[in-house]
């Protein structure tokens, strides 16, 4: 990471989660990289899992279907429905885990990010809100189980015999 | 019937609970005093915070004294953090996209 804000701040009595992040990038590259499918697949899930795009349909009431990929080729479907768009400064969307066909798992969580420029540099806020934390803790076993967790760990422990 | 560790923390006053015994083992007649509700509730929200095994029971004499389970509320924190690095993962790779698109554009 470099010396642009990254704050991740879990408010667990507001359950909500609020992730601000700065790019080094103008708003125009960000917004596309958040808005259109073969730039979010670069990028979303964390390696070693892969993005898999389905439907994606920028616009009110429009999708994006989409899975996280295990290394092991196990899909995990989500379904975004687009609530609300503001080219270049906000969009809103409801997230549920969703079965191959797509047929939503409800409840989901609420998300909005916010993007501003300034001086070349993009700041992205978002905040998901999760009708359930227990759910929450559901996103990161049913996605992240075993694999991507053993890796930051394995990724940890490399750093931590570099330092020395 | 399984309870979940985020259910435990979901109700206010389970939190307000948790924070009054984190400081000292209490009985629930003395939880109780602190708030504006009955005994029988207090009960309940103390039976349920046991099922989480956020809290563990001690018998002195006639009391039953409740005091906290520190390392259970850390499984909580550890669990974040987790969800705080998938978050650094994915935006070290837009990061690393964002400067391959910016190269292309020039």
């Amino acid at each position: 990471m470099n010396n642009l804000l990254f704050d991740f701040i879990v408010d667990k009595s507001a359950k909500t989660v609020f992730v601000n992040k700065q790019f080094d990038a103008e708003l125009n590259l960000v917004w596309d990289a958040f808005t259109k499918r073969e730039i979010l697949d670069q990028w979303w899930a964390p390696k070693p899992w892969l993005s898999k795009t389905k439907v994606m349909d920028f616009k009110v009431g429009g999708h994006r279907f989409y899975a996280m990929v295990s290394p092991e080729g196990q899909e995990h479907w989500s379904m975004q429905e687009y609530i609300a768009i503001s080219p270049k400064t906000n969009f809103k969307f409801l997230n549920a885990f969703a079965d191959k066909d797509g047929n939503r798992n409800l409840p989901g969580s609420d998300w909005d990010l916010n993007f501003s420029e300034e001086n070349g540099i993009t700041k992205v806020e978002i905040s998901i809100y999760n009708e359930s934390l227990e759910r929450m803790e559901q996103m990161i076993e049913m996605g992240f189980q075993g694999g991507f967790t053993m890796t930051l760990n394995e990724l940890d422990n490399l750093l931590e015999t570099l330092k020395k | 019937m399984r309870r979940d560790i985020f259910q435990a923390i979901a109700d206010p006053t389970r939190r307000a609970i948790i924070a009054l015994i984190a400081l000292q083992a209490m009985t629930p007649n003395a939880i109780a005093e602190h708030f504006d509700t009955t005994r029988q509730a207090v009960s309940k929200h103390l039976r349920i915070l046991s099922e989480c095994e956020l809290v563990s029971q001690k018998q002195e004499g006639r009391e039953i004294y409740y005091s906290l389970e520190i390392h259970k509320m850390k499984e909580i924190d550890k669990w974040l953090e987790q969800y705080r690095k998938i978050w650094e993962t994915r935006f070290d790779q837009l990061d690393e996209v964002l400067s391959v698109l910016k190269k292309e554009q020039k």
